[in-house]
């Protein structure tokens, strides 16, 4: 089947002004026969279900948490992007479109880009009508902070909890239409598989996670919002639950799956301490502005720090490596995500790491305590103040900029942030890849919808800081609503799906078999252990940076790791009882497949672009020697992979990236 | 506004509103009281003034009792909706971390205050009752003089009657020391203010309660 | 270091539990508390065992997932956190530790340490939102201009995490920080302002139909809210419950 993007013609600003205009409708006497299925209820899902069920559809929506508002948009920090221009610094729609595909280093569609720009400021506007208390200044008007990788100030936040407000905004549209009867909402409850009718999407099999009750749920058209599959590396800022499922079970029944490789790994997360690790805590990229990176110069006193001899504050400058500042004087400590992400990995494989895992870099405010406690004493006309004193006025103002976060290190590390440097690391954050959608945000099944992160579209090969907000909700308040109605259109004379035949019979029964074998197969290797191993696995040969010969070692243990994990994974507890366990290994079962996947597609593309980087595809001399080297030539497309079995038989189907309106360049932070 | 006091928020409001009428009342009780101890005089004629004045006697002496019995009743009424509403107990529960003794025990505090009324009214208010409106002596006389001071002071002999009043009003400060701020918290006030009126309340659910503990030794060592 | 853990077991909601002992050992003082369960739990996989349930998700303080009453209080003994914030250095090696579940009438447990909190979900269905549709028509977001004080207040009231905590904690397992927060909330915005009334009488009636009990204004819910929600908005809640009331 060819790839059809369904991108509408004509200028690119008008496109989908002019696709609304001629779009089919339902009128909305016919809505209420129609049945939606929103699968995952985040920013995503929750703003889709709230808003189909406006519209007049009848919405069924799912989530495994106890209420939509649990999902992991909640733990977005830093804040949500939109073209307003409030602070009259130049900004516009095709300012924030072409930051975007710079960002994602030219691998994603530009009319999906622009619509997501055009969009962006009418979800500001929606938010705040709902009640979500954005940050004010004091004339009463909305303020904005600047982010990583652009020029203007252009980010609404709300504090440090963008992502739980907005969350909070749209659940808070979701409870009114659950409270109207318009949605009918499946707490608890897990997508097993998607249900094909006539090659359409047509309902979905799910789990009553309390009862172990295996449920037929119909529709006219399902939407997955599923999040990403960052977990595929077992340690990840994603919450514990968050999980591939949905999205591979559709790929499985026909959805194209793009992009898997591009992987977002955060610089600024705090580092592992042990084995027993179950998921790393991710500290706004904000902390860049004020802090300096830097690791010692010098092997011995890396040594002397880990054995405990020395503290990182006994150092003199001199004896300090901030090689962020010495690699990039331009961007020095705020260089984009994936850049600083690699550049602590090359200290730290060079044996520069600073905790005893040797995978740790200092994040220090030094220098902003100095630089701020100099500027308030003059400020507060402080003649000859005492160092001491410095310190004292600059810390109070980073404790009022950052004071949350580093709160939130003290809790975890046990150390005082304001003493001694922080120790960061990068951690696996967001999937840029994920089911490959047209226009419509359709995926290759017919009626088959996928939104927010569980979709390839916006972000290319690397995300900007506070885009994933924007994404989600954009898709869910403003496209999805609109585009779905063409699908739909057609089927107002369908009447009720019935859930009582061949197709649901055989899709229940495939999900019933895979319970049954997890809860009988008395193996004696429990599933966090595969899931660990795979993690392992992911994170060496297919992390920050990626070369051939580890990606084909990658496809083949995890292949062997997915043989074992069938053969020997013990299940505690029965199917027809709440049972984590249960619930855990279907979900290592998929990620043990997106996997190998992911590792082929890393291994075809044999470029290195955004947050995929090949170390076959580096610039070997000038003045960006060591730096990524993208092959716009071969690989500017989408890969999009339909399923075959066997993942390593995963057949590729391109989708060739045309760049009209953006001319491509390579991205510099020299 | 119908139905209000059938919900939560509307028995706190009609709980404080109570304590407050409550309040008001062992202010004004206190003050009289110690009129027996500045000047015996001022006292009995305060005494007798209030106690044949009509509009004490049939107007605001009723409303108080009915505000005791609400207060009472509902304060029951309370706990054992709470009780209801907690459902398992917890097997360790660590309430000292988070909230003061007394709060935690406004029922056991209110029902010894209790305990201490109902003696209190055997003690006064039934003798006192009798001799005016049964017996229909309501001159307020004994001897050719008021009868007030004496009676009270002679209350105050057996050293049993003072430990148990002082008992009674121990418990009084412990009901205080959490009531006072709560009926505020109740009705809505919790503003810049908070932090003064919490400091006045402190005061007031100390120095009430000590006072009338005062006037009781008083009492007992100089009859 | 080595702890003994009494743990509620039980299977699901309609099977009595009971106390169960489990011993731990090697326990890192730098675990997370939710690690130091991961941790038995694979050893009771291990050995053939059902493991613990328990509410988890995002483990960074933000979901509101995970409910335990760890030595008899809502998420243990530090403050400002939540259960997977708290770290084992906040006990001592041969500690024996009480873990059950939050209580509450309306909080019935599911199984383990999990409870039902869909009484929560069903006070915000009663009024927890401002009734207006999507569309691309709304009024500019700078229209209405709201002082920073009130946009912070309303924010501070916004960062409820909607855990159960402070029903956990209350001695009549009342509800009211929670629908204080979310009440207040909207009140301290204009936006909120058209359906305030009826906001709070909905969802102050829905409160009382599942069961909460009433505020005896002890402050345990302050104290021991992960997110330092303050005692301010059940006042307030209390204000536009009564004025909603007054004016009919």
């Amino acid at each position: 089947m060819a790839l059809d993007s369904k991108v509408p013609k004509g200028p690119i600003k008008d496109k989908w002004t002019d696709y609304k205009n001629k779009i089919n409708l339902v009128n909305p006497a016919n809505k209420r026969h129609i049945d939606v299925i929103v699968v995952g209820t985040g920013l995503a899902g929750g703003s889709a279900a709230a808003t189909l069920a406006e519209l007049g559809y009848n919405v069924k929506a799912f989530a495994y948490q106890d209420s939509p508002r649990r999902a992991h948009s909640i733990a977005a920090q830093g804040g949500i992007n939109a073209a307003k221009n409030y602070q009259g610094d130049g900004d516009s729609t095709y300012r924030l479109f072409y930051d975007t595909v710079k960002g994602g280093d030219y691998r994603s569609r530009e009319a999906n880009v622009y619509r997501l720009a055009e969009v962006s400021a009418n979800i500001i506007d929606q938010c705040v009508a709902q009640g979500v208390p954005f940050a004010r200044d004091y004339g009463g008007l909305l303020d904005n902070r600047s982010f990583g990788g652009v020029l203007v100030s252009r980010t609404f936040y709300a504090k440090g909890q963008t992502g739980q407000q907005l969350l909070l905004g749209a659940y808070s549209a979701m409870n009114r239409q659950i409270a109207r009867g318009k949605i009918e909402m499946f707490n608890r409850h897990e997508m097993l598989d998607v249900v094909i009718v006539d090659g359409k999407a047509r309902g979905i099999i799910a789990r009553n996670l309390i009862t172990g009750e295996i449920e037929r749920h119909s529709a006219h058209a399902v939407v997955v919002g599923s999040g990403g599959y960052g977990n595929v590396y077992f340690l990840s800022t994603n919450a514990m639950g968050s999980n591939a499922t949905a999205a591979w079970k559709i790929h499985k029944k026909g959805a194209y799956f793009a992009n898997p490789c591009y992987t977002q790994i955060h610089p600024t997360c705090i580092p592992r301490s042990g084995d027993y690790q179950s998921k790393l805590t991710l500290m706004s990229e904000s902390l860049r502005n004020d802090g300096r990176i830097w690791v010692p110069k010098h092997m011995e006193d890396v040594m002397a720090i880990r054995e405990g001899r020395k503290k990182p504050t006994d150092l003199s400058e001199d004896e300090r490596d901030y090689y962020l500042e010495r690699r990039y004087p331009a961007f020095g400590n705020l260089v984009p995500r994936d850049v600083a992400s690699r550049a602590a990995k090359e200290r730290c494989d060079a044996g520069y790491g600073v905790n005893q895992t040797g995978e740790a870099v200092y994040l220090d405010f030094a220098s902003a305590f100095e630089r701020y406690g100099k500027e308030q004493a003059k400020i507060q006309n402080i003649q000859n103040p005492t160092p001491a004193k410095i310190k004292e006025l600059g810390q109070a103002i980073v404790e009022a900029k950052y004071g949350n976060l580093f709160q939130m290190y003290e809790k975890i590390i046990d150390q005082n942030p304001y003493e001694t440097p922080m120790m960061i690391y990068p951690a696996v954050h967001y999937t840029m890849g994920g089911v490959w959608v047209d226009y419509n945000l359709m995926t290759t099944i017919p009626g088959c919808y996928c939104i927010g992160e569980a979709n390839f579209s916006d972000h290319g090969a690397n995300r900007l800081g506070a885009s994933a907000l924007m994404q989600g909700l954009a898709d869910g308040y403003f496209v999805l609503p609109y585009t779905i109605g063409d699908y739909l259109a057609d089927d107002i004379r369908t009447g009720k799906i019935p859930t009582d035949t061949k197709e649901f019979d055989d899709a229940e029964k495939e999900v019933t078999e895979r319970i049954n074998f997890f809860v009988n197969n008395k193996g004696t290797k429990s599933v966090d252990y595969f899931h660990k191993k795979l993690g392992k696995v992911m994170w060496d040969k297919a992390g920050m940076s990626r070369n051939a010969q580890g990606l084909k070692e990658a496809m083949a243990e995890i292949k062997a790791i997915r043989e074992e994990f069938w053969k020997d994974v013990s299940v505690p507890g029965g199917a027809n009882e709440m049972n984590p366990e249960l619930e855990k290994a279907g979900r290592v079962a998929d990620f043990l497949e997106l996997g190998e996947l992911f590792a082929k597609d890393a291994l075809v593309r044999e470029e290195s672009c955004g947050g995929h980087f090949r170390e076959e595809s580096a610039e070997l001399d000038g003045p960006q020697k060591g730096e990524a080297k993208r092959n716009d030539e071969e690989f500017a497309f989408v890969s999009a992979w339909e399923y075959k079995g066997e993942p390593s038989e995963a057949i590729l189907h391109k989708e060739q990236l045309e760049f009209k309106d953006i001319e491509l360049k390579q991205r510099s932070y020299k | 506004m119908s139905g209000i006091l059938n919900s939560s928020i509307g028995r706190k409001f009609a709980m404080a509103l109570s304590a407050f009428f409550l309040m008001i009342f062992v202010l004004q009780h206190f003050a009289i009281n110690l009129l027996s101890v500045l000047s015996p005089d001022t006292f009995n004629e305060v005494s007798h003034f209030m106690g044949t004045f009509w509009v004490v006697q049939f107007v605001i002496q009723p409303i108080l009792i009915i505000g005791v019995i609400f207060h009472f009743v509902m304060g029951f009424v309370l706990e054992i909706k709470n009780k209801k509403a907690n459902g398992v107990n917890y097997v360790r529960n660590n309430g000292a971390a988070n909230s003061t003794w007394m709060s935690r025990n406004m029922i056991w505090s209110g029902g010894f205050i209790l305990v201490f009324l109902v003696i209190h009214f055997i003690d006064f208010w039934f003798p006192e009752m009798n001799t005016k409106y049964i017996v229909g002596d309501m001159s307020g006389l004994h001897n050719g003089e008021f009868r007030y001071f004496h009676e009270l002071q002679e209350k105050f002999v057996p050293i049993w009657r003072v430990a148990l009043y002082s008992l009674g009003f121990v418990f009084l400060a412990l009901h205080l020391l959490h009531g006072f701020d709560s009926a505020f918290q109740s009705v809505g006030a919790n503003n810049k203010y908070t932090k003064g009126l919490k400091g006045f309340g402190k005061a007031y659910a100390i120095v009430i309660p000590v006072g009338f503990i005062f006037i009781a030794l008083f009492h007992h060592f100089n009859h | 270091m080595n702890l003994t853990l009494k743990i509620w077991r039980q299977k699901d909601s309609n099977t009595k539990g009971q106390m169960v002992d489990y011993k731990v050992t090697d326990i890192s003082e730098h675990m997370s508390f939710l690690e130091m369960m991961d941790v038995l739990n694979e050893q009771l996989v291990n050995s053939g065992e059902e493991p613990v349930a328990f509410d988890h998700d995002c483990r960074e303080g933000i979901c509101g997932m995970c409910s335990m009453y760890i030595n008899g209080e809502a998420h243990g003994p530090d403050r400002g956190v939540t259960t997977c914030q708290l770290h084992m250095r906040m006990f001592n090696d041969g500690d024996t530790i009480t873990i059950e579940p939050f209580r509450a009438a309306a909080f019935p447990v599911i199984k383990d340490l999990v409870v039902d909190r869909m009484s929560f979900e069903r006070i915000q269905q009663a009024g927890g939102y401002i009734s207006v549709n999507t569309s691309g028509n709304t009024q500019d977001a700078n229209s209405i201009p709201i002082s920073k004080h009130a946009a912070d207040e309303a924010m501070d009231a916004a960062t409820c995490i909607g855990c159960g905590a402070c029903v956990a904690s209350c001695k009549n397992s009342s509800a009211m920080l929670f629908v204080g927060a979310k009440v207040s909330q909207y009140a301290l915005l204009p936006q909120g302002q058209v359906e305030a009334a009826e906001r709070v009488q909905n969802m102050v009636a829905q409160m009382d139909l599942e069961g909460f009990g009433n505020c005896t204004n002890t402050g345990a819910c302050e104290v021991e809210c992960p997110k330092g929600i303050s005692l301010e908005n059940i006042a307030r809640m209390n204000r536009e419950y009564l004025s909603a009331n007054l004016k009919g």
